[in-house]
């Protein structure tokens, strides 16, 4: 089967300092996959490099089977790879029902549009309130995205990137930053991802990553140290040794 | 709350676009004023004109978020188009609007890869370079603008082949708020569409706008034409209305005092540059009656207000009056 998501010998440069090098990762499509590593070990440039923020030094990547190396980013959005952000990147001004409907008219190939109204149909204006249901966001569709609790704009992150209805999804520190009271919802939201979406999620929070990923691969000083099952990787001494620390999952 | 979700989205979203009584007031009283001051017939023709200029500029700078100083260099080569055309027998003014909007449109398409590649900084200078060169060439080529003295003997024929501009400007204002009402119609419409919807993405997080899939870029040029041809509506207007262009439509000034009738009507929606474009011509013939030669102080006393005030501040006066889900519109 073709994997969603295919790296091969990905490699970056900053300068002398090689931050990620030869990462070769393969999601099969419906993955469960998280990206771990302490802090430094590239994590970052490597979502930035399977965004399209930065241009790989080496290596390909593959979305779908098809080469997406070399293209801009909101390309790579419209060829099914969708990303949250580590800190919220929203609409602060907007409402999450704008925000989503705008999402899916996007998806429609619609947001060009300059003479319709944005909803015109119902279309759009029902499928964006059913993703709000989906993460719970209905009674807060008309709220000012601002004005949200800070849990709430975590979830309407997620929404807008499934809006897009993408094959592969980035989850970028999904639970960071949320209060203790709100983690739940955020987990929850996460764990009901659709199945055939490919997940790569990228997270410190071991708590999440152990519930949620399949396999997990573990990137330190930017090259692979190890891939495995979550029990492979809490069994590895090595992995225990560089991150998991003396009181290591289990 | 009891409606289902889908049936609360299509009413929010269909709310967005519908008109407001304020709204049809407001026009309402702009019919009224046309009728109650026929002796005031040029300023309200001015007014007009500004005010089509302010909205041209709102759509780049208030809904896209592109930093211009220099958006005169559209009006200015819309008003020299037309009066030209005016003044070598292309006497139709509709015809001459057309091709005052049509250049500049090309001009700022031209331009946006110039202005576009800079962040903010760079792109007020290149703004302000690029209508500083436009001012400078009008200057020089005496033959065909007129230079210094101004643009000579043009002759805009009757509107629509029936209404003969008159002296005292009933026709031109007439045309002036037909023209304006028009091109508000045009941008309510983008304002309200996913494209208008996109720019204000753009402009409130271009990082998440990209992440949504939208072409950033291409959405940013398609707003600064789609400016940059209205503006130069403005200036074909202003050459038509007045039946002169001056160097003074390419000048600093002109687009320094677009950026302040945005900043007294608010940026980003639409009515802040109808209102403030009231405020700001009346204001200014207000003073320059009572003080001939001081007016701009008041003007620049203002401005200072406005900014420690909060510039936001009479625009949410306004917001807070509508429900919350409706506020960002149109």
């Amino acid at each position: 089967m073709t994997p969603a998501l295919e790296t091969i010998g990905l490699t970056h440069h900053f300068g002398a300092f090689c931050a990620t090098d030869s990462v070769s990762l393969s999601l099969p499509p419906g993955a469960r996959h998280a990206l771990i590593g302490p802090n430094g070990a590239g994590k970052t440039t490597l979502v930035n490099l399977l965004t399209g923020v930065l241009r790989p030094g080496a290596g390909r990547i593959l979305l779908a089977g098809e080469e997406v190396t070399g293209l801009a980013q909101d390309r790579r959005v419209r060829r099914g790879l969708s990303r949250t952000f580590q800190i919220n990147q929203l609409f602060p001004e907007m409402t999450p029902l704008q925000s989503v409907s705008l999402a899916v008219s996007r998806r429609l190939g619609r947001d060009g549009a300059w003479w319709r109204r944005l909803g015109h149909g119902g279309a759009v204006a029902e499928e964006a309130a059913e993703i709000l249901g989906r993460f719970g966001l209905s009674d807060a569709m008309g709220r000012r995205v601002g004005d949200l609790p800070y849990g709430r704009q975590r979830l309407l992150e997620v929404a807008l990137a499934i809006a897009a209805r993408p094959r592969v999804l980035l989850l970028d520190e999904p639970a960071a930053g949320v209060p203790e009271a709100e983690r739940e919802d955020i987990l929850a939201a996460v764990a009901a991802l659709p199945r055939e979406v490919a997940v790569l999620l990228i997270e410190h929070d071991m708590d999440l990553v152990f519930r949620f990923a399949e396999r997990i691969t573990v990137l330190v000083a930017g090259a692979m140290l190890m891939e495995g099952t979550p029990a492979e990787v809490a069994a590895d001494p090595r992995v225990r040794a560089v991150y998991l620390g003396e009181g290591g999952h289990d | 709350m009891t409606a289902a979700p889908e049936e609360t989205a299509r009413r929010q979203l269909a709310g967005l676009a519908r008109w407001r009584p304020a709204e049809i007031a407001f026009w309402v009283l702009v019919l009224a004023a046309y009728f109650l001051f026929p002796q005031r017939a040029a300023l309200i023709a001015e007014v007009a004109v500004i005010a089509l200029f302010a909205l041209s500029l709102d759509l780049v700078l208030g809904y896209a978020g592109i930093l211009t100083l220099g958006h005169a260099a559209f009006f200015g080569w819309g008003a020299y188009a037309a009066g030209i055309a005016a003044a070598r027998g292309w006497e139709d003014p509709v015809l001459g609007l057309l091709l005052g909007g049509g250049t500049a449109g090309v001009l700022g398409l031209l331009g946006a890869p110039l202005v576009l590649r800079g962040g903010d900084l760079t792109r007020l200078m290149v703004t302000l370079g690029l209508a500083t060169v436009l001012h400078e060439l009008a200057n020089r080529f005496t033959g065909l603008t007129g230079g210094a003295d101004g643009l000579q003997g043009m002759n805009v024929g009757p509107l629509l082949g029936k209404f003969e501009f008159d002296l005292e400007g009933h026709v031109g204002a007439a045309y002036a708020l037909a023209v304006l009402f028009l091109a508000f119609l045009l941008l309510r419409r983008i304002a309200l569409s996913p494209f208008g919807w996109s720019l204000r993405a753009i402009r409130a997080n271009p990082l998440r706008a990209a992440a949504l899939g939208i072409p950033v870029r291409r959405r940013l040029v398609a707003a600064y034409t789609i400016g940059a041809a209205l503006a130069g509506v403005a200036g074909a207007l202003l050459a038509q209305v007045t039946q002169f262009v001056s160097l003074d439509v390419l000048s600093f000034q002109r687009s320094a005092d677009g950026l302040l009738v945005l900043l007294i009507g608010g940026v980003g929606w639409l009515y802040g540059g109808l209102v403030g474009a009231v405020v700001f011509k009346l204001m200014q013939d207000l003073l320059s009656s009572l003080t001939p030669q001081y007016w701009q102080f008041w003007i620049g006393a203002l401005l200072v207000a406005l900014v420690l005030l909060g510039r936001d501040r009479p625009r949410a006066w306004i917001a807070g009056l509508r429900r919350p889900a409706e506020r960002a519109a149109p």
